[in-house]
């Protein structure tokens, strides 16, 4: 970068953030609910400040160089916290176009009379800006990515439910199909809820379960066969006729599991283990 | 030379494994073990595992060993406490450990044992709701 | 493609060196966020190898890496030894196998419990395995 760009650039950096901050104030899309404009001040000036600074010292434009990084840094942090805070990729975009529009404004100003030099110095902070945008939409989209990336872990926490249905019988109900990291999810929660209870037994109810392949099968036995591991028994309940079927024509060994159609029956296996008894009593219970 | 300590209660032995096992100790807590379960006529061991992070192929043979070893000097061999990770991990190794009983923590652990073994234990509370294998 | 982040030799001579090894690994894992099944895996996975090193090979080098693919991180572990070599890696690979007194769950354990698995040996010049686990 010529020294003339980089002077002009030091001398007005105070105009170039005015004019910056009355676009962004002027604009549609300015978030006050989101953002206070005193914080919108101090980030961009924040910006200016590292980007300017920058410029002073590194003669390269060339974003992969280190002196870089501060600057790239502070705008990644500005990105990422626009894109958990809700701001749209418009407003978040707009926030580095203004910028950019701010510095070539100044630099019109400033290099009136010279339109040769004027253009050349335009298209390279044209090409450095454009750059920094690219970063800008990255950070945001990887912002975005990891709020959604943190609902898909909290659904699939969700989606797995484990019960105490009574003490020492623990419970969890399958809904919908089970794969490879949903199965991974399943045992986790539920080895760990014993360790928590202190729970003997489990009931694995699969009657939410629409098929049961042979890889789902071998999830089904390592849980069963982790869970005795720790010292526990797991049932595997709700097995329907079709999956009986299933189960057997694919030659899969349940033998070792103990397996109940549904889970009442696993439930009054579960008390008959543990010495309980369920019985109607003769004495009628108060209304309420 | 670092050992791992075998306690005595009443006709039970209790070990407590708190330290990661390297090989070396691994094989000397075999040794103590037997010998132990030998000396005091033991009817059964107990390996309190819950602070152990990692169990590979060699300790889960150890494990396997002690009780095989124990079985023949009429010791039954409880392992408890086994953490969700290393129980997980062992399965996938193909280890699952076939002829150890397990229990969930040592008080279900001893009553694992004294239902097997029936020796005189204090007085069981009333509700004795353990589970049977 | 992966990307290897960070680099870290360790020295594995003594039986004791497996534990320190561990808990090299142990911080490497929890410093990515791996979860902890996951170290388990990888962690035990590693001492097979280690063991086999040591067993076998009178010890090696273990190099554990930081490695990230996409947004995707994980942990490489490359074990290099000049120890005999292994003279049939199908049935090394095979479970049961052991020209030990172990039972042969070593290396096909430790597939088992990783994401990526590769082993080289060259009878007399020694044995590479390596091994990738990606944090989920």
């Amino acid at each position: 970068m010529s020294t003339t760009l980089y002077k002009v650039l030091q001398k007005k950096k105070k105009n170039i953030l005015e004019y910056w901050m009355s676009l962004q104030l002027s604009d549609d899309g300015l978030r006050e609910d989101l953002i206070t404009n005193e914080d919108l001040r101090v980030q961009s000036e924040e910006l200016v400040n590292a980007l300017i600074a920058n410029l002073s010292e590194a003669s390269s434009l060339d974003l992969q160089a280190e002196s870089w990084d501060p600057v790239i840094e502070i705008l990644g942090g500005i990105s990422i916290t626009r894109a958990r805070q809700g701001f749209s990729p418009r407003e978040t975009g707009n926030f580095i176009f203004t910028l950019k529009e701010s510095i070539l404004q100044v630099l019109n100003e400033e290099i009136k009379g010279q339109p040769e030099v004027l253009f050349e110095e335009s298209r390279k902070i044209n090409r450095l800006m454009d750059n920094l945008s690219v970063i800008t939409f990255e950070t945001f989209i990887k912002g975005r990515e990891e709020v959604i990336l943190r609902q898909t872990d909290e659904i699939s926490e969700i989606s797995t439910p484990v019960i105490r249905v009574w003490d020492g019988i623990l419970a969890l109900p399958i809904i919908g199909t089970l794969d490879s990291s949903r199965t991974q999810v399943v045992m986790e929660s539920l080895l760990q809820e014993i360790v928590e209870t202190g729970s003997g037994i489990a009931i694995l109810d699969i009657s939410g379960v629409p098929a049961v392949d042979s890889l789902v099968a071998q999830h089904l036995i390592k849980t069963v066969s982790a869970t005795r591991l720790m010292g526990a028994e797991c049932i595997i309940s709700g097995i329907r006729p079709e999956i009986a079927q299933t189960v057997v024509h694919l030659g899969i060994d349940l033998s070792n599991i103990i397996t109940k159609a549904s889970l009442a029956s696993a439930l009054a296996y579960a008390f008959r283990t543990l010495r309980l008894e369920v019985r109607k009593s003769n004495i009628v219970a108060p209304k309420n | 030379m670092d050992r791992i300590p075998i306690l005595r209660m009443g006709s039970f032995l209790l070990v407590t494994i708190q330290v990661d096992l390297y090989d070396r100790l691994a094989l000397t807590l075999e040794a103590d073990l037997v010998q132990m379960v030998n000396k005091t006529q033991a009817r059964g061991v107990l390996i309190d595992i819950s602070a152990v992070s990692i169990v590979d192929s060699f300790m889960g043979r150890i494990i396997g060993n002690i009780a095989s070893m124990s079985k023949i000097l009429d010791a039954e061999t409880v392992v408890v406490g086994m953490q969700p990770a290393v129980a997980i991990t062992l399965i996938e190794l193909g280890l699952p450990l076939k002829g150890v009983h397990t229990a969930l923590d040592v008080e279900k652990g001893m009553r694992l044992l004294t239902e097997m073994i029936g020796t005189e234990q204090p007085e069981e509370s009333e509700d004795d709701d353990y589970i049977t294998d | 493609m992966i990307i290897s982040l960070t680099k870290d030799p360790v020295t594995i001579q003594k039986e004791q060196d497996v534990v320190l090894f561990r808990n090299r690994l142990k911080e490497v894992a929890v410093k990515i966020k791996m979860g902890l099944l996951n170290q388990t895996r990888l962690i035990t996975a590693s001492s097979e190898i280690v063991r086999n090193m040591l067993r076998y090979a009178d010890g090696g080098v273990g190099l554990i890496e930081i490695v990230s693919r996409g947004r995707d991180n994980g942990i490489r572990l490359t074990f290099t030894d000049k120890g005999p070599g292994i003279a049939d890696l199908t049935l090394a690979m095979r479970d049961g196998y052991s020209t030990g007194k172990s039972l042969g769950l070593g290396l096909p354990g430790s597939k088992r419990l990783v994401d990526e698995f590769d082993i080289k040996s060259k009878l007399g010049e020694g044995t590479i395995v390596m091994m990738l686990k990606w944090t989920k």
